[in-house]
């Protein structure tokens, strides 16, 4: 097959590892994403991430939409150009909304975002990259969770905690006005969809991965 | 015009004991140090490092205030790095900065290690706002200042970049400072071997990457390990830094720390600042590695907006978190 020409496509973002660009396909309004060349890595490093990231997204995303969890559709893989073709969603970034509503709002859009990750987690699937940049409200205040680029699957108590302290992180670095009350109500959606008493595991492994870092003072 | 203002600052958290002062016109008039080096093949011993910084301190203390042509009198106030760092280290640091605040009846300032390093790399490089890439012995990670803070959108999950460099010189029985080792054995390299690669989300782990490097120590040869070791660890950083770039869309992005002064690193660097349309700045590599002006400066920031404690409350914190301390200095 040739490659995908997206010389008519526009490019709407530059992403950390890969392009976004908007066009037409067969009359839908798609997403390209496409792994670029990374200069700042060596050629065989840089090939394997690029083509494994490629398979595997396009996969687990599929796998995620079954789990309940609303992902782009996929519509094309094309390995040889590191290129994923997929549904455009029509909505604004979490990052981007999440400090502006009003708290009632903002309480229920996060116990929906812990639900989802409880979704996820149920069905084996870690994220790997749990920022509000990855999560895109649409109009029907349906959230969808993008860039499965560094997801795995794991059944293990330490790898769903990474996931959670991620989670956990993005709302201290962007939204730190609001971050207890927002990981609070992330935890509540995440234990309605899970149960408390795996819950509870997952949370005593967030705090103990949080005292993994620097220079916490519990560190031992 | 104002008259310019003086401080002392006085670094002690790991290997290094330094003396600098600087003007609060951004000047650097002296920065004196003196370094302790562990045998080939051992880390540091803190309560060795302690000794030998308070053998050096008188000494290095009167060259910084000679090669400054300030006297003890004209200071406005003396900073020390209360933390975080190797505690008997500290300490000797610490107890020096309190003697002197005494004596001369100056007012001191406890500075945090890392946000020497960055307000340092800022001074120095003239970046403004950046997110900042903070690598060295202690740190490693990637930070942007919101409302009064250094927020924290990725780091290491544990051991530091510095860390995976010396100790795997330390093992390689490369001499001290092993970065520099290792950068250059790794120009040599040609082979490129596979490790582990971990990124998860901004953040990043190490230990991995560290021992499967040891492990592979027999079977091939140093400078193709070298090489490799750098790729994938720097790689992995890059990695992490180009999301928190997208994330936080910061228009600058500044190096600092001791890892700083890799050229390999910041050519890597270099390259994702560009295609994300920000500007790349680098820590002057004179003050990269820790040193007395990063201290003194930082304790000038804090002394002008009236920080400053009492010296019966100037406790060292070998375990500070960067994102506790507030920054009033910065928007």
């Amino acid at each position: 097959m040739a490659p995908l020409n997206t010389a008519s496509f526009t490019l709407i973002r530059k992403g950390a590892e890969a392009n976004l660009y908007l066009g037409e396909w067969y009359g839908r309004k798609v997403i390209v994403k496409k792994r670029v060349e990374k200069k700042y890595r060596v050629e065989p490093l840089d090939k394997k991430i690029r083509a494994y990231r490629t398979i595997h997204e396009a996969q687990i995303m599929h796998e995620a939409k079954k789990s309940g969890v609303p992902t782009p559709t996929i519509y094309l893989i094309d390995i040889s150009d590191f290129t994923i073709v997929m549904e455009y969603i029509e909505g604004i970034r979490l990052r981007d909304s999440l400090n502006d509503f009003s708290l009632e709002k903002r309480l229920r859009t996060c116990r929906n975002v812990g639900n989802l990750i409880g979704r996820l987690h149920e069905r084996s699937i870690i994220h790997g990259d749990l920022t509000t940049s990855n999560m895109i409200e649409t109009l029907d205040e349906k959230i969808f969770f993008i860039d499965f680029g560094l997801s795995l699957y794991s059944i293990e108590v330490e790898d769903r905690g990474v996931d959670l302290h991620l989670m956990k992180r993005a709302l201290n670095s962007t939204h730190y006005r609001y971050v207890d009350q927002c990981f609070d109500a992330v935890i509540e959606g995440y234990e309605a969809e899970v149960g408390n008493e795996k819950t509870g595991r997952v949370l005593a492994k967030v705090r103990e991965i949080e005292k993994r870092g620097r220079y916490f003072p519990e560190r031992v | 015009m104002k008259a310019n203002s003086y401080c002392l600052g006085i670094e002690s958290t790991a290997h290094t004991f330094g003396a600098s002062i600087v003007s609060s016109d951004g000047t650097v008039l002296s920065d004196v140090r003196e370094v302790y080096a562990p045998e080939v093949g051992k880390g540091i011993h803190p309560r060795e490092a302690a000794q030998h910084h308070s053998q050096v301190a008188p000494e290095v203390l009167q060259r910084a205030f000679r090669e400054a042509r300030v006297k003890p009198n004209h200071l406005s106030s003396i900073a020390f790095s209360a933390g975080p760092g190797l505690g008997p280290a500290l300490r000797t640091g610490a107890t020096i900065a309190r003697a002197l605040a005494v004596f001369l009846r100056k007012p001191i300032v406890p500075v945090h290690h890392a946000i020497g390093h960055i307000e340092i790399g800022a001074l120095t490089a003239g970046a403004r706002d950046p997110l900042v890439v903070l690598v060295s012995g202690g740190h490693t990670a990637i930070t942007a200042c919101a409302d009064r803070k250094w927020r924290i959108f990725g780091e290491t999950e544990d051991i530091t970049l510095g860390n995976v460099v010396d100790s795997f010189a330390r093992e390689a029985k490369l001499p001290s400072p092993g970065g520099s080792a290792v950068e250059k054995l790794a120009l040599e390299g040609k082979k490129f071997i596979d490790l582990p690669y971990t990124v998860k989300g901004n953040d990043v782990a190490y230990s991995g990457l560290l021992t499967a490097a040891l492990k592979k120590m027999r079977d091939h040869n140093l400078e193709d390990l070298c090489y490799s070791l750098q790729e994938i660890a720097f790689s992995m950083l890059t990695e992490a830094v180009e999301r928190s770039l997208a994330h936080t869309e910061k228009k600058e992005v500044l190096l600092t720390g001791g890892v700083a002064a890799n050229k390999r690193l910041q050519s890597a660097l270099e390259v994702i600042t560009e295609e994300h349309g920000a500007i790349f700045y680098v820590v002057d590599p004179k003050y990269s590695g820790d040193c007395g002006a990063q201290i003194a400066w930082a304790g000038l920031l804090a002394f002008k907006c009236g920080l400053n404690v009492k010296v019966e409350d100037t406790i060292v914190r070998p375990k500070w978190r960067l994102d506790e301390v507030e920054i009033p200095w910065r928007p």
